[in-house]
């Protein structure tokens, strides 16, 4: 098992590394230059400017500027933000928690939809309960999350006036009523992002129990005069989900995705806000380096996904 | 036993004379219903936006203070924005847009998606080793992220070289073509895989085809079902990414309203103009779903393997 860990991280290492290098590419590759401001200056003059380029190594070559970035980055020395002169990993790590309280609670929301769902579909296939959930998940999943979470806000916030928002991480209240309004302002992000999740794995989780349902073992199982609720549970659904693993780990980035778009509209002060607040400010370091922690997390969910898979599946071997 | 669950409850008799393959492809296509419907929405949409803008003649930027943010009338059927705009001309303008913006992405990731998996599925050993580890890197990537960080670096040069309009559209049309095509490449390289052992394949290598020859003829020809499919499934993602990308105030400049963008103008006042928002996102909704729906009819109608 420990091998096998080991394996995978060090298979991971390579896509780490390919994604910084995409990520410098992109950097080194873009025109503009973060010496503009400096030239518009009038204080500044030229040699002073060409000097400062030189001694901070911005005239080297690209291979050796690569090496330093990549020192640097493994350091912990991800430079400071150009708008609150703050370091940008202080800034990353005040907004990560939140950013994964909003993607966990919401994954669990998109199981709890998609894996009953999912497999009473499949047990009936075509029945009217399978059409009618296969239409709706083919609906939910074309419905974008910035369009469910403006319809969220104009039901049940401008409508009814359930639930409020705007996200506040100040709640104005103490004990118990501090726990309830956290959970209240979070109630609307989290379906926004589970809905659209949950609608996808439903069809994911169809088509898997399908695969499995027609296979020998559940005939026997069946034959055995085993209940159907039993046959479902122990030996059909256990197998469906493996590969169902491996598909919610590829969908990590649309969920991240969708994880921006969220904290956007609900003003959810995560690295998804934190990006396009960096974007619209032009604060490069920040932008870099909350891309790269979204990238560190896609990886990190894929080997996640892959242990689980060795774990579910006893004939992937551990080594 | 296995495949004996039937791609519709209704079986219908055979048809007395055979079909060419692209009529029995039809023929499995009618049954889903929904698409069916959805590929009539889907024509009512694309006529509306390409021919509305001549029946329906208000311009798109006329500012009016006198009729800021009204519902639905007769004078505005789908109501106007806070400077008074109407929004069904703002809708069928940027209806061309998100769909233009959708129709060429896809071009370009099954573009890439068909060359890359070609590549390494005609190829063994290292280039299709290399190819698929750029694939998986490719789908590891977090892509909206990355799409926010391209755009933000290559906006303003490419806006100069193609204009504000034109330079957004290919920027855009790129970065999401750039992040859609893995899908296709590997379904190509799976199809290659099992394609180029087939009898007829050897037959006419053994004829003396050359390997480009087998290809284009022989391999291509019989891949193109499932890529077919995903095209058809990427026009809806490309829809919705370019969406994201206006709803985030990244997209197209506000002067062109696609529905993204209106999404994003609206989103401010939705508690006095809720039809703002409504009327976009039910496009974007409307078109997306109904994509989706003609690709699960393909997938029933093309995919052999028809697993959904």
């Amino acid at each position: 098992m420990g091998a096998f860990i080991l394996r995978r991280l060090a298979l991971a290492l390579p896509s780490l590394l390919g994604i910084s290098v995409v990520l410098f590419t992109v950097l080194a590759l873009a025109p503009g230059d973060p010496f503009a401001e400096l030239a518009t200056n009038s204080n500044v003059p030229p040699e002073v400017r060409v000097h400062l380029r030189a001694s901070l190594g911005l005239d080297d070559p690209v291979a050796l500027r690569y090496g330093h970035w990549l020192v640097a980055m493994l350091h912990g020395d991800w430079g400071f933000s150009f708008i609150s002169r703050i370091d940008v990993t202080t800034l990353i790590w005040q907004r990560v928690p939140v950013t994964l309280g909003l993607i966990g609670a919401s994954q669990l929301l998109a199981l709890a939809i998609a894996i009953p769902v999912g497999t009473l579909s499949a047990v009936k296939p075509y029945s009217w309960f399978d059409r009618i959930a296969s239409t709706v998940a083919l609906a939910g999943f074309s419905l974008p999350t910035f369009f469910t979470g403006i319809l969220l806000i104009l039901v049940f916030s401008i409508k009814l006036d359930w639930l409020p928002f705007v996200y506040r991480s100040d709640v104005a209240a103490t004990g118990w009523h501090a726990v309830v309004e956290h959970v209240r302002q979070a109630i609307l992000p989290v379906t926004v992002l589970g809905l659209f999740q949950g609608a996808g794995w439903t069809r994911y989780v169809r088509s898997a129990v399908l695969d499995v349902i027609r296979l020998d073992h559940v005939t026997t199982a069946r034959s055995k005069g085993l209940p159907e609720r039993r046959v479902v549970t122990r030996h059909v659904l256990r197998n469906a989900l493996i590969p169902v693993v491996t598909l919610v780990a590829l969908q990590m980035p649309a969920v991240f995705g969708g994880a921006i778009v969220t904290e956007q509209i609900f003003r959810i002060p995560g690295i998804g806000s934190l990006l396009i607040d960096a974007i619209l400010r032009n604060d490069t370091p920040v932008i870099m380096g909350v891309t790269f922690v979204f990238s560190v997390l896609v990886i990190a969910f894929n080997l996640v996904a892959d242990l689980l898979y060795g774990l579910l599946d006893p004939r992937i071997a551990f080594h | 036993m296995a495949s004996s669950i039937p791609a519709s409850p209704s079986t219908e008799a055979r048809p007395a004379k055979p079909l060419s393959p692209w009529g029995e492809a039809w023929r499995r296509f009618r049954r889903h219903r929904m698409a069916v419907v959805s590929l009539g929405v889907l024509a009512l949409l694309v006529a509306a936006v390409v021919l509305g803008p001549f029946a329906w003649r208000v311009p798109i930027d006329a500012i009016d203070f006198s009729a800021t943010t009204q519902g639905p009338s007769l004078a505005h059927p789908f109501g106007t924005d806070d400077l008074g705009q109407d929004l069904l001309a703002r809708m069928l303008y940027g209806g061309r847009i998100s769909l233009a913006v959708g129709i060429a992405a896809m071009g370009m990731a099954v573009l890439v998606g068909v060359t890359i998996g070609a590549l390494a599925g005609i190829s063994k050993g290292p280039l299709d080793a290399a190819l698929m580890w750029l694939t998986d890197l490719f789908l590891s990537l977090p892509q909206l992220p990355l799409l926010l960080l391209l755009i933000y670096l290559f906006r303003e040069p490419l806006k100069a070289v193609f204009g504000p309009e034109g330079g957004v559209f290919v920027l855009i049309v790129l970065v999401i073509g750039l992040f859609g095509w893995m899908q296709v490449a590997r379904l190509v390289r799976a199809q290659f895989f099992s394609l180029r052992e087939k009898e007829f394949v050897e037959a006419a290598r053994a004829l003396g085809a050359t390997t480009a020859r087998v290809v284009w003829r022989h391999i291509l020809p019989n891949a193109l079902g499932p890529v077919i499919v995903a095209g058809t499934i990427n026009v809806a993602s490309a829809i919705i990414a370019e969406s994201t990308l206006s709803f985030l105030g990244l997209g197209f400049p506000p002067d062109i309203p696609t529905w993204g963008r209106l999404l994003f103008d609206s989103k401010d006042h939705l508690d006095i103009a809720a039809h703002w928002a409504l009327f976009p996102g039910a496009a974007i909704f409307l078109t997306v779903m109904a994509i989706n729906f003609v690709g699960d009819g393909l997938r029933d109608a093309l995919d052999p393997r028809r697993v959904l």
